[in-house]
């Protein structure tokens, strides 16, 4: 860990009428994991749009990976940028099975008019076995559970070696072994291919295993940043949700409980 | 059966149109069917149907003003579907009933006979000419040798458009470039099927392949053997039974995909859904 490989300086992001970030500046040192927490509509998922391109910038800039970003050379970072969304409703009849959904990760990295080579299908059934997913290779992306896309997400990013691991609440709306699971993959992938991992997250449990440094998100802005052992207290989480301390505590007892 | 009508020019002209237009038509109803847009291809065969009675009423070649006008339509539906501002019902309601009735506008405003303005309305394969051909020809070859050149970009556009965007592949070039070509085969099919029935000649093959594969290559050749067996059989009714050609031709297509839902595999998804849905609360 040292050098800095994303540097994002004031920025702010409007869409339409709605302000999503207010002047955000955030480093990010190379192998690091970062969680991201923060109330719905604090903005952590446009905070990890403009780290990849995909999110537009109303007013200051961001250095990824030794460049900053503009639009002409955003698709280019984006090879080098894994990024997991959120569970995403897959229509259970579309035609493509898990192995070639696992392939587009590799699509970008090889550019127009060129087809895919052993060693990329090598890559990807490499991928698929160290998300536990080599035996339903060949079964229709559709009829996966949620966990299984999840996993079948991070083997396409894997796929595209990336240098930077970004992660939208990868867990949301999947249940307790799933999510353990899942965090328990992402650390792992983190730590064996020495990534540097943005995970937005609403599962506190998992962040202090996983994490070697939380952002508090709240109305666009970053209301805390430090270890998650420092700045995960019952006070802080409070104010940060706007709920009593005592449901707080009450909340982690029985995430705890499960 | 009288087999002497296929020596003639028309006929083998027809059986070329029915060809060239079943793969290209085809073979774009794959991007609607699986990108979930059929509501631009709608208003894009109408805004077609509109386009080229505005070049007969004015007096330039119809074929132009059918592509400018469903390439207008798209550049204004597409990305305001695209932005979320407005429903894809919306968007349908509003374009589909605007170019429909400036459709009927120009018909009306038209002086004289209204007979090739019915021509465009229903579609008369059988007389089209050779020019027609060739220009479904080139239309034909542009369609499948694109889909055959970007195969991957176009497939992960197809699988989740940001997904694709998140991993560097121009996905919204690919949108509009699939926007663009079911512009030019609208255009190019127009005279051959008509503007009302073009688009089922689009959705219904796509559709019917769609219900009996669960590989994307597969769906592709599927589909535009659909859309050729429905040309092809659709000519034959026309012909036996002296049925306007379109009409024949797009309930074919109707008919192929009813039996492809009857006899679909992808039935059984509802099933297995559900059993995951019980081992899920257990």
């Amino acid at each position: 860990m040292g050098r800095t490989v994303i540097n994002i300086e004031d920025a702010v992001v409007s869409y339409r009428e709605d302000i999503a970030l207010r002047g955000v500046s955030l480093e990010v040192n190379c192998e690091e994991f970062v969680g991201i927490i923060g109330p719905n509509g604090a903005g952590k998922t446009t905070l990890l749009t403009i780290v990849n391109g995909m999110g537009k910038l109303l007013n200051g800039r961001v250095w990824v990976l030794g460049d900053y970003l503009t639009p002409g050379n955003s698709h280019l970072l984006r090879k080098k940028v894994g990024y997991v969304a959120q569970v995403q409703n897959i229509d259970p009849r579309m035609p493509m099975n898990v192995r070639e959904v696992a392939m587009i990760g590799r699509y970008g990295v090889l550019g127009l008019l060129r087809r895919p080579s052993k060693r990329d299908w090598k890559i990807v059934d490499e991928a698929l076995g160290l998300v536990g997913m080599s035996n339903l290779a060949q079964r229709p992306i559709g009829h996966l559970s949620g966990g299984e896309q999840q996993r079948v997400a991070i083997a396409r990013c894997l796929a595209q070696e990336p240098e930077l691991f970004l992660l939208d609440e990868p867990t949301a709306s999947l249940d307790w072994r799933a999510k353990t699971d899942i965090m328990e993959l992402v650390k792992l992938i983190h730590d064996s291919r020495r990534l540097t991992t943005l995970l937005v997250t609403h599962d506190l449990s998992s962040l202090p295993v996983a994490c070697d440094r939380v952002v508090l998100m709240r109305e666009g802005l970053i209301w805390g940043e430090g270890s998650p052992e420092k700045l995960l207290t019952d006070n802080n989480l409070s104010q940060l949700y706007d709920i009593p301390v005592s449901v707080v505590k009450a909340r982690r007892q029985e995430a705890i409980s499960v | 059966m009288e087999l002497s009508i296929f020596g003639y020019q028309f006929m083998q002209n027809a059986i070329l149109s029915a060809f060239l237009g079943g793969i290209a038509c085809a073979t774009i109803g794959v991007f609607v069917v699986l990108m979930h847009m059929p509501f631009i291809g709608v208003c894009m065969s109408h805004a077609a149907f509109a386009g080229a009675l505005l070049g007969l009423w004015l007096g330039f070649n119809p074929l132009i003003g059918a592509f400018a006008l469903s390439l207008l339509s798209a550049a204004i539906v597409g990305p305001l579907a695209d932005r979320g501002e407005l429903s894809p019902e919306t968007s349908l309601g509003v374009i589909f009933s605007f170019m429909l009735g400036i459709a009927f506008l120009f018909m009306g405003l038209m002086p004289g006979t209204k007979s090739g303005a019915l021509e465009l309305l229903w579609g008369s394969i059988l007389t089209n000419t050779r020019s027609d051909i060739i220009l479904l020809g080139i239309v034909t070859i542009v369609v499948v040798g694109l889909v055959f050149v970007f195969y991957k970009e176009i497939q992960a556009t197809i699988f989740h458009r940001d997904m694709a965007l998140s991993v560097g592949i121009p996905a919204t070039v690919i949108l509009y470039g699939v926007l663009f070509l079911t512009g030019a085969t609208i255009t190019a099919s127009l005279r051959s099927i008509g503007g009302l029935l073009i688009f089922s000649l689009i959705l219904n093959p796509a559709a019917a392949a769609y219900q009996l594969t669960y590989s994307m290559k597969r769906m592709f050749l599927l589909s535009a053997g659909f859309g050729v067996l429905s040309g092809w059989t659709g000519l034959l009714m026309s012909y036996l039974f002296n049925l306007p050609s379109g009409a024949t031709i797009v309930v074919t297509s109707s008919v192929v995909f009813m039996i492809a839902a009857v006899f679909s595999p992808k039935k059984k998804v509802k099933g297995w859904q559900q059993k995951l849905l019980v081992e899920g609360r257990q």
